[in-house]
């Protein structure tokens, strides 16, 4: 009979270290993609169109983000996203709280079927085509309101955050709130907005980053006037599309074909850099947050 | 005795109207207490129930135009009825087949390579040696969740270019020709999901993480008594615990088979590989949206049609769900 021991098996050790190779390989994997652009980004034209760029910067030159900085397009675009990130996440925000507490409130007697009114447009929706027919009769082709407007609630969320609300404020609250007089208003604004943290951050995640920093749909479909493109439009223009207008790269000497050609491959990893800033600013922030939020989401409510 | 007769019908008839009378008036009664005393929580919620009447229900009425031959001076009502010409239309349509097997193959491709991944890097982070360690590669691998489509889709672009991209550049160092990833129409589906599986196989391991945190410690210990190895502790702890989660996630998807997303197959198409890289959503967009003449009712068809397969699918799943795990998804 084997002896019980507290120390590790062989079988045991084997399955750790190859565990563990599992996962560096995964951090590789994930890793060096992003530091190909990182570093790509931090290199010189010559270096990146003739592919010497492997791991760290070759020829460390600042001409990408010089470029980035100086073309009104992409200036342009990344004001405009961050009007609608922060205007449209604000409404985001209220919208999710004031549709989700009084869901969790289980004395409500109309939230069922409030609930079934929400949860249907998960199963069923009207579709493209009939919802631009909407957008153009509401006169909202090419504002800035149809950025923020048509997308001012996701049903997911408005779960998550009920979902939220019922596992963390307890009936007493409510009860000793009412004892003191407090109206239901007041509790939202008193107690609910002080004790929800957590959950509006993960709000304020998915609908800042997700919906519109990194939201492409909405305004490809409802916006041509350049001036209120989102960054992403732009972006799409330039990365994918290849299209970069010459004079919009202003004080940059355009002498050489070659060169410029470089220079646009160059601008496309810098590019991508600065446009994924307010994300790594925003993610160490919010992971702990995040983690918790899809954990709630999926706790069926 | 026939006059009593019909008194004691009639009394009984007239005791059941009461009764119902009464029920009606009960539940209206405690319609009418609820409106007062909650009366501030449907204010709360009135402005996103109109919110959703107005940009989700109202598209949904409007979806009859499919019906109609629609012209935008007429208005939806307006608008001649045209019953299913639109439909016969499309199904008639070499489109058809190649928009429906397209969104098929790139959906059942992206369940069966994007769907083990999440389980095993879930299974081997909640195994890792280490605290720190584990935390580092949960933190790095969620991070491409947040990349947006159009910078995914231009990576792609830079990577697999046969001129500059590094793909090529380890092809070509190993001696074979350099691959046009991009406008090859067979390796779209191949370059859309795998690429899908590198952006998402982190985030969608939170999910069984967040399940295999709940693990009862004491299951661990009594195996470990029994001599079970760490592998068999994860063939027989850890892998029946999240089952049912896993069930669940793959009959969510299963309810998602006609349902490719449009903005990352729309960015990776281009004219070369249209034969197969066009799928519902983009074809819906095209002829309803930018062609020369805007077909807004054949649009709306197909839309309509993808739809109505969705919500069959998705009832016909959670169904499915119920006599399997015995839960529902609602």
């Amino acid at each position: 009979m084997p002896k019980p021991s507290i120390t590790v098996s062989t079988a045991d050790r084997v399955f750790y270290a190859g565990n563990n190779a599992f996962l560096v390989l995964t951090l590789l994997v994930v890793l060096y993609p992003l530091i190909y652009v990182l570093s790509s980004s931090f290199s010189s034209t010559d270096a990146v169109i003739s592919g010497r760029v492997w791991l760290w910067p070759v020829d460390p030159s600042l001409r990408g983000y010089e470029a980035v900085f100086t073309h009104q397009g992409i200036l342009r675009g990344y004001y405009n996203s961050f009007f609608y990130m922060v205007v449209g996440t604000t409404v985001n925000v209220t919208m999710t709280i004031l549709a989700g507490y009084p869901l969790s409130r289980r004395d409500f007697k109309a939230r069922n079927a409030i609930m079934m009114f929400f949860v249907f447009t998960l199963i069923f929706q009207g579709g493209l085509i009939p919802t631009y027919i909407l957008i153009r009769n509401l006169g909202m082709v090419n504002t800035r309101a149809v950025m923020i407007i048509p997308v001012a609630l996701s049903v997911w969320n408005v779960i998550i955050t009920r979902t939220f609300f019922q596992s963390t404020l307890a009936p007493e609250l409510l009860e000793a709130a009412r004892i003191d007089g407090c109206s239901d208003f007041q509790f939202v604004y008193y107690v609910v907005l002080h004790l929800s943290g957590a959950i509006i951050a993960v709000n304020a995640l998915f609908y800042g980053v997700v919906t519109h920093w990194n939201g492409f749909f909405q305004g490809f479909i409802y916006l041509n006037e350049k001036r209120l493109y989102p960054l992403q439009l732009v972006l799409r223009e330039i990365l994918i599309l290849n299209e970069i207008e010459q004079s919009m790269l202003t004080n940059v000497d355009l002498e050489a074909l070659e060169a410029r050609q470089g220079l646009v491959e160059l601008l496309k990893y810098s590019l991508i850099v600065v446009a994924s800033v307010p994300v790594l600013i925003m993610y160490p922030f919010v992971q702990r947050y995040f983690v918790k939020g899809v954990m709630i989401g999926a706790i069926k409510g | 005795m026939q006059a009593l007769f019909s008194t004691a019908v009639s009394d009984r008839r007239a005791a059941v109207q009461d009764s119902r009378q009464h029920a009606a008036y009960r539940a209206l009664r405690s319609w009418q207490r609820d409106l007062t005393v909650n009366y501030q929580l449907y204010l709360l919620v009135l402005l996103p129930v109109a919110y959703i009447f107005v940009f989700m229900y109202i598209p949904m009425y409007g979806t009859q135009i499919a019906f109609r031959d629609f012209l935008a001076i007429k208005g939806i009502w307006g608008s001649e009825w045209v019953g299913f010409k639109y439909f016969a239309k499309f199904f008639d349509s070499p489109y058809f087949v190649r928009v429906v097997r397209n969104t098929l193959e790139i959906s059942l491709y992206t369940l069966a390579a994007g769907f083990p991944f999440p389980i095993l890097l879930a299974l081997a982070l909640n195994s890792a040696l280490g605290r720190r360690f584990k935390k580092s590669v949960q933190m790095v691998s969620y991070a491409p969740y947040f990349i947006s489509t159009v910078v995914m889709v231009g990576m792609l672009i830079q990577f697999l270019s046969p001129r500059i991209g590094f793909v090529n550049d380890i092809i070509a160092a190993l001696g074979f020709e350099r691959v046009l990833f991009l406008s090859e129409p067979a390796l779209f589906s191949s370059v859309y999901v795998w690429s899908g599986v590198w952006q998402l196989t982190g985030w969608n391991s939170i999910i069984y993480l967040a399940a295999l945190s709940t693990v009862d410690p004491e299951l661990h210990e009594a195996a470990i008594v029994d001599g079970a190895n760490r592998l068999r502790r994860i063939a027989h702890v850890d892998i029946p615990s999240i089952l049912p989660t896993i069930v669940v996630l793959l009959i969510i998807q299963c309810g998602q088979i006609m349902t490719v997303g449009f903005e990352k197959v729309y960015l990776m198409q281009r004219p070369l590989n249209l034969s197969r890289s066009e799928i519902i959503a983009t074809y819906v967009y095209k002829v309803g949206l930018v062609s020369s003449f805007p077909d807004y009712s054949y649009g709306a068809a197909i839309g309509l049609f993808n739809a109505l397969i969705n919500l069959v699918l998705i009832l016909a799943v959670n169904r499915l769900a119920k006599t399997i795990t015995g839960q529902s998804l609602w």
